[in-house]
């Protein structure tokens, strides 16, 4: 799956330290992965935009900072895959939608300013459900992306894109948007580690918004360490987004061999137990909750205290989320009017212009959620919708502060289900499903992370969710990494079980 | 609050009956003020009037794809001072989107406040003593200009529309009075006071002119004194005091017809038009807005610190009704003081009278003869000197208002400027003794001013002052002349 063998190969880590040694050439490694994505992604179709010249030059001025002995950052020629609902300066911003067609933001994202300063190159703009919203990444304009592993099958969603981008390692670090499992999912189904961190711990500005108060950035990396270095390096407060914490950012990866003794773990059982699996139309699959009780095992072995804890509103979060997720898209996407950028259709006034550009800008699923949000903010129902998902939120997060105070963090699993094939839940409330056990860090502003740990129907990998409260991005780390370590010894699946 | 306003009372504007016997106006009016920041209320971009179409812009406030809102602390400076100038309680506010589609509106949804305003429950005071409850004033955002290029210059019909967003994101506060207000006069002095008070405390420039100050009036009338609140209509479009007064008068006098046919108005939104003298329907009530109001999850809640806001009270400059009566109470005409605190003169007047110059005297020149730049730089000792060289007898009122006016240009005293100007002092003997030689040569003059009736008295007063002025080159202090003439004329 990784490229580990390859010249250009290695991790982030290593990749940034050579660079900056000057024992490895940013250009070099920066032309391996183009290179890659010019032989692989026309099948895979993880990128709506390849930006190579670009690349290129970034990479020639980090090889030239070195050179001079000039200070580089910690990223310094790391490739980098950005989903494309990231404001890049220059360089199209789609969201998968045709509706922004032909507009080119001029300015970057925080994120993106970030990482460049860290010396990473960004090589494209990644695939997604139109404006985030899927879980498949089928509902892209451009068409979906393959998943590396198997390409009959979906690489998850919505950050499809960056996802499989870092499985096929076209780069070495992807980031994405995960309003309610946008990065975790995909990572799952990728075989990849894929962080949500904190709300408010990475700077939303320059983001295109989904739902405002669940939209946050993480990063896609093969291994832990990655993961927490991308973290770090995006991490922190910024004056332009008024919903970003104050906090000074504590470094991930100095926390990643902590180990987990003595930490309290709690498996949560309405993800995890037999009686609640086949239930609400979407049955989770019996390997993926072995994979998650056998985590378990694994952190108990190594120190922890594991038990199961009941978390009774986890499940009912998914209601309260598909009314308030669409609630605020329906106002995020108002803006799309045909008036001032992206695509616009003749209309006899304004108001026929508008109607026009929108029907034929949009694609399904976003005037699904945009007609289901406008309609649970409409006077005479806002009560009996918006408001009660709102006080189901507040619930919710209380319930979870409560359970946080015994335990550290919760594990579950990401996803139901393995990667699955295209068309396979074409109908939207089999494909919400999806979220289930991702969306309540959404809706409580907690940091989840998902990690793989073995694999389950078709040889296809599963992935395992540590949940933790807020800013507690360090103790998933440690937990993530234990993980990683217990499933690279063979701990993860069982013996006699088919695996790749 | 004043009760029911005349049956028959008339407007001064147009002089014709307001509204038929037994029928009140109710009144409340909805006041939109730019505030005078450097910037937006959420966006670096420059607040400021005027400029090429779209050169004050930022993603921001062009709403952008992925830009975030950040609050313009000075706004809420400035809308606490408003609040406090208003006698409002200051508390802890939520930004909502107000959504509905329209053009110069960059984001699709306005942000404003909505269940929970910056300030609410105040009251104002008029001119008149009267109290006007203020409900609410809350920080929202401007919009854009559209220009309808067409025929008619509405949007419905339109060839194609323009869209300037240098005004997109100003910052606005909206001030919302109680239904207190009983008709147009006392409707006018509202805004005129309510403007006077955010200039005072420089929160807005208050130009009705340039769109910084916009007023909605909600009207409706009921049977006097019934205390009831019927329908009301809110009309959108007016432009300046006049026409707010002719828009509610029109609007009331409609709701009125209606009643008496036996019908009654619909709560809409309607739009003065200048040219034809009435009020139009907006959009119909198939079209009507649902703004599906929701607290921004781009924004956090303000929360004014209680030592925050007794910072911003302390530093609050004192109100025009204080002003206007620290003058009156030291024996300026209310007339004058009022004018004086308009031209935010009073601060030189009232240095004036405390240097001891007369007070009438004083807001006299402030109203008649200080409507010039410069006059707020004048030196209020120089200015008090003045009014005690007139008022001693030193200067006529001809030669002070011109000294005045070399004072405002030369910043010279007035004593110097007089002497340059051979504005010496006549005194009383050598003036006596010039009319009593007028006299003597007009004998009949005299007899007709003496024994005539009252236009040929007034008629001969005109010849002798005339007389003297031209004698002694106009510098001769009439009303000094006049008291001669009628000591003369007495002592027979």
């Amino acid at each position: 799956m990784t490229a580990a063998g390859a010249a250009d190969g290695g991790s982030a880590v290593e990749i940034a330290a050579a660079v900056a040694a000057g024992d490895r050439s940013a250009v070099e490694i920066v032309d391996a992965h183009l290179a890659r994505i010019a032989a692989g992604d026309g099948e895979i179709h993880a990128f709506n935009t390849v930006v190579a010249d670009r690349a290129r030059e970034r990479a020639a001025a980090v090889d030239r900072a070195v050179a001079a002995g000039e200070p580089v950052g910690p990223l310094a020629g790391v490739p980098v895959a950005l989903k494309d609902n990231f404001c890049t300066r220059g360089v199209p911003t789609t969201c998968s939608s045709r509706i922004l067609d032909g507009w080119v933001p001029p300015y970057d994202a925080t994120a993106v300013e970030r990482l460049e300063a860290a010396g990473a190159v960004v090589v494209g703009k990644t695939n997604l459900d139109e404006f985030a919203m899927g879980s498949s990444t089928e509902n892209s304009a451009f068409g979906p992306t393959r998943n590396p592993l198997d390409v009959t099958r979906v690489p998850g969603g919505s950050s499809g894109g960056s996802a499989a981008a870092v499985a096929a390692d076209f780069a070495v670090l992807g980031f994405g948007s995960d309003t309610g499992g946008s990065i975790r999912q995909p990572a799952a189904l990728c075989g990849v580690v894929g962080l949500k961190p904190t709300y408010g711990a990475v700077s939303r500005y320059g983001l295109v918004a989904f739902a405002s108060s669940l939209d946050q950035i993480g990063p896609f990396a093969r291994s832990v360490a990655d993961a927490a270095l991308a973290y770090d390096t995006v991490a922190g407060h910024d004056p332009r987004d008024s919903t970003s914490l104050p906090d000074g950012h504590r470094p991930t990866v100095e926390r990643l061999t902590d180990g987990v003794e003595g930490l309290r773990v709690g498996v949560v059982s309405e993800m995890t137990a037999p009686e609640l699996r086949a239930d609400r139309g979407g049955a989770f699959e019996p390997a993926v909750i072995d994979r998650c009780h056998r985590a378990a095992d694994v952190l108990a072995d190594a120190g922890a205290k594991v038990d199961e804890v009941s978390i009774p509103t986890a499940v009912a979060g998914l209601a309260a989320y598909y009314m308030i997720a669409p609630a605020e898209a329906s106002s995020n996407l108002a803006r799309y009017d045909g008036v001032r950028y992206g695509a616009r259709q003749p209309g006899a006034n304004t108001a026929a212009m508008m109607t026009a550009s929108r029907t034929a800008g949009f694609g399904d699923e976003v005037k699904r959620r945009i007609m289901l949000g406008t309609y649970a903010l409409s006077a005479g129902y806002y009560d009996a919708f918006y408001g009660k998902a709102q006080r189901i939120r507040t619930l919710m997060i209380r319930e979870f502060d409560r359970v946080y105070q015994q335990y550290d963090v919760l594990l579950s699993p990401t996803s139901p289900c393995v990667a699955f094939p295209f068309g396979a839940k074409a109908d939207p409330l089999t494909m919400y499903y999806n979220d289930v056990c991702t969306i309540p860090s959404n809706l409580t502003g907690h940091p989840a992370i998902s990690v793989p740990f073995g694999t389950g129907e078709a040889g296809l990998p599963v992935g395992v969710q540590v949940l933790g409260p807020k800013l507690s991005e360090g103790e998933l780390m440690r937990v993530a990494a234990a993980l990683e370590a217990a499933a690279a010894a063979g701990g993860a699946d069982p013996t006699g079980e088919d695996t790749p | 609050m004043t009760t029911t306003a005349p049956a028959t009372a008339t407007d001064a504007g147009t002089g014709h009956e307001l509204l038929p016997d037994g029928w009140e106006m109710v009144i409340g009016l909805e006041v939109h003020a730019e505030l005078a920041t450097a910037s937006k209320m959420f966006s670096p971009a420059p607040n400021r009037f005027g400029g090429e179409p779209n050169t004050n812009v930022h993603p921001v406030c062009l709403g952008l794809p992925g830009t975030l809102p950040v609050v313009n602390g000075k706004a809420i400076e400035l809308g606490i001072r408003i609040g406090l100038a208003l006698d409002c309680t200051v508390q802890r506010c939520v930004f909502a989107r107000k959504n509905y589609f329209y053009p110069d509106m960059p984001k699709d949804y306005q942000i404003s406040q909505y269940e929970l305003a910056l300030n609410v429950d105040g009251r104002l005071e008029l001119a008149d003593g009267s109290v006007v409850g203020i409900e609410r004033a809350h920080l929202e955002e401007d919009t854009g200009k559209s220009t309808h290029i067409g025929d008619s210059g509405r949007i419905h019909d339109a060839g194609y529309s323009l869209v300037d967003y240098n005004r997109a994101g100003v910052p606005l506060i909206e001030i919302v009075s109680r239904p207190d207000l009983r008709d147009p006069e006392q409707a006018k002095s509202y805004v005129e006071e309510l403007r006077a008070i955010l200039v005072a405390i420089g929160a807005s420039d208050g130009k009705m002119e340039e769109g910084s100050l916009r007023v909605d009036a909600n009207v409706s009338v009921r049977p006097a004194g019934s205390g009831e609140l019927r329908t009301r209509c809110e009309i959108k479009n007016v432009n300046s005091l006049r026409s707010l007064g002719r828009a509610i008068t029109y609007e009331a006098r409609r709701h009125v017809d209606l009643y008496q046919a036996g019908d009654a108005p619909r709560q809409e939104t309607r739009h003065w038009d200048e040219e034809d003298g009435r009020t139009r329907p907006g959009r119909s009530k198939e079209e009507a807005e649902d703004y599906r109001y929701f607290d921004d999850p781009d924004l956090v809640p303000v929360d004014p610190s209680p030592g925050w806001i007794d910072e911003i009270r302390a530093a609050l400059p004192a109100l025009p009704r204080h002003r206007r009566q620290a003058l009156v109470d030291r024996g300026a005409p209310a007339a004058g003081a009022a004018l004086a605190v308009e031209r935010d003169l009073d601060g030189l007047a009232l240095a004036a009278i405390e240097a001891g110059a007369d007070a009438e005297r004083t807001v006299t020149h402030v109203a008649n003869n200080l409507a010039v730049e410069g006059a707020g730089s004048l030196d209020a000792s120089h200015f008090a000197d003045l009014v005690k060289l007139e008022t001693g007898g030193g200067l006529t009122a001809t030669q002070a208002k011109q000294v005045l006016a070399d004072m405002v240009e030369t910043g010279r005293d007035p004593a110097t400027i007089a002497a340059e100007k051979g504005f010496e002092a006549m005194d009383t003997d050598e003036l006596e003794s010039l009319l009593d030689g007028i006299i003597a040569d007009h004998p009949d003059e005299w007899a007709r001013f003496v024994g005539g009736d009252d236009g040929d008295r007034k008629k001969m007063q005109g010849v002798f002052v005339g007389q003297v002025m031209k004698a002694t080159r106009g510098q001769a202090d009439g009303k000094v002349v006049n008291q001669l003439l009628n000591q003369r004329a007495s002592a027979g």
